[in-house]
């Protein structure tokens, strides 16, 4: 094995490209665990933690551009505002040591459709930067993820950051485990509301082969808030929309039977917390109309 | 591969280091500083915990490569980590654990009190008068925990207890005392001041 250090993200670029096959390590909290059980003898490891450049982010106009390595501890001190969703997920994640290390870029790059900020980020919208010594690109979040730990990332392209858009409503994220801390999701949602575009973004984690959002439940939402004035007036969100909403993300899931949880518990539990996160987000955004309409 | 890093405020040199190997294991097998407990090996109990430039880490995650040129406390460097924090700096000009007394070290005294005649951190003396050491093993990554929770917060709430140590598992089960611990250390720590 070896253990490539470069001090700049030209060189982890070439470096990239020269090795195809080196494995990528910052945090280390997925690739040390695989390569102290055995399950994984990469020939090259190729150290990010010297690109300072990698855990630092811009907060701009309409997004924030989150460095790959930034550590899930500074998204949740620094980042609550803009991206509340992202930072209630990475409240989440393992344990306060795990969150020091670990970072989106990270959870993206393992593709696990267990990893906690997948969900956030479908919710919110996102875009993945990449680069190869060939270019950079950013891929849609939606096409990111293409297969159980799998993306849409080439052999010689590395995560630089992730672009997400800043919150312009309510965010909520809710995850399912047996305890509050170190748990592997048995299943997880996300849902922000956009209020500026009048519309309603899901994510689901654990649930499905990917991470994935239930569309046809955003599509239903959508019109239903529409028809109802529900931007406008503000009011509680009919019982009968919810549940409808709620079976339409359980419907959205392909879950399968394993240690953490069986098939049918998932998309129940989809389903539960697709309504919980719908009324938490809602009742927020009533909350938020009166304080604004109150004030003017 | 050969690492330099920093371990408790000296610089210190590991060789022949694998390039998949841990900073755990460089700590434990190349350094002799077995503090560190190695249990689970993923990240989920934290009885490896150490500070990785002030950080708390799980050292079996960090790689070994990855610490070249950075700063580690361990707890065998705990209390005079400690001692520097409370003077605010290295009055001495001598400060820093060597890896010789890091190897000797132990929570053993001249006598039969344990910890009398050892320098203690507040968080150490804290758990030895609370009793919140069972088994003992988990007690390294907890102390270390503890302490820069302490750090941060010196008045911590119950819930900011349990948040910090929810990384570090006790499989005896002494919760309880430690909470106690971690209290009283909080509260003597106010006390001083």
């Amino acid at each position: 094995m070896d253990f490539l250090r470069p001090a700049s993200w030209e060189e982890a670029l070439a470096a990239k490209a020269e090795h195809p096959t080196a494995v990528p390590i910052a945090g280390g909290t997925d690739v040390m665990v695989e390569i102290n059980f055995d399950h994984r003898r990469p020939e090259y490891l190729l150290d990010l933690n010297r690109i300072g450049d990698l855990s630092e982010w811009e907060v701009g106009e309409a997004s924030v551009r989150l460095g790959a390595s930034v550590p899930y501890t500074k998204i949740m001190e620094n980042l609550r505002a803009e991206l509340p969703g992202l930072a209630l997920a990475s409240h989440t994640v393992a344990s306060p040591q795990i969150r020091n290390r670990g970072g989106v870029g990270g959870n993206l790059g393992t593709a696990s459709p267990a990893g906690d900020a997948h969900p956030a980020l479908l919710a919110a919208g996102a875009e993945v930067e990449v680069e190869s010594v060939r270019g950079t690109r950013r891929i849609p979040i939606d096409a990111f993820y293409t297969g159980v730990k799998r993306n849409a990332l080439a052999a010689d392209e590395l995560i630089r950051a992730v672009h997400v858009k800043k919150a312009d409503g309510p965010q909520q994220f809710s995850k399912v485990g047996t305890r509050n801390a170190m748990v592997i999701a048995v299943c997880a949602f996300g849902l922000a509301l956009h209020p500026e575009t009048r519309t309603v973004r899901t994510g689901i984690g654990s649930a499905a082969p990917t991470p994935v959002r239930a569309k046809t439940a955003e599509e239903f939402l959508n019109a239903a808030l529409e028809e109802g004035g529900f931007w406008d007036n503000g009011q509680i969100i009919t019982p009968s929309v919810a549940k409808q909403f709620a079976d339409l993300c359980s419907a959205a899931c392909n879950p399968i039977d394993d240690v953490r949880g069986t098939a049918s518990y998932r998309r129940h539990a989809v389903g539960v917390m697709a309504r919980r996160t719908l009324t938490w987000t809602w009742e927020s955004y009533r909350g938020d109309r009166r304080t604004i309409e109150g004030a003017a | 591969m050969r690492v330099n890093f920093k371990v408790n405020g000296r610089q210190q040199e590991a060789d022949d280091v694998w390039e998949g190997e841990s900073l755990l294991y460089v700590l434990r097998e190349r350094l002799g500083l077995p503090g560190s407990k190695n249990a689970c090996e993923q990240g989920e109990c934290g009885s490896c915990t150490v500070r990785l430039d002030g950080v708390p880490v799980c050292s079996c995650l960090v790689a070994a490569g990855q610490v070249e040129g950075r700063d580690i406390v361990t707890v065998e460097g705990l209390a005079d980590f400690a001692r520097q924090r409370s003077e605010s700096g290295c009055a001495s000009g001598a400060c820093g654990t060597s890896l010789q007394d890091a190897q000797d070290w132990q929570a053993k005294g001249t006598d039969s009190q344990t910890g009398e005649g050892t320098e203690l951190s507040a968080i150490q003396q804290a758990f030895i008068d609370a009793g919140a050491v069972q088994c003992g093993f988990c007690t390294p990554g907890l102390l270390v925990a503890a302490d820069e929770m302490l750090e941060r917060n010196p008045n911590p709430s119950d819930a900011d207890i349990r948040e910090a140590l929810s990384g570090n598992l006790c499989r005896c089960t002494g919760y309880e005392k430690i909470m106690d611990a971690v209290r009283l250390a909080a509260a003597r720590q106010s006390e001083a001041v």
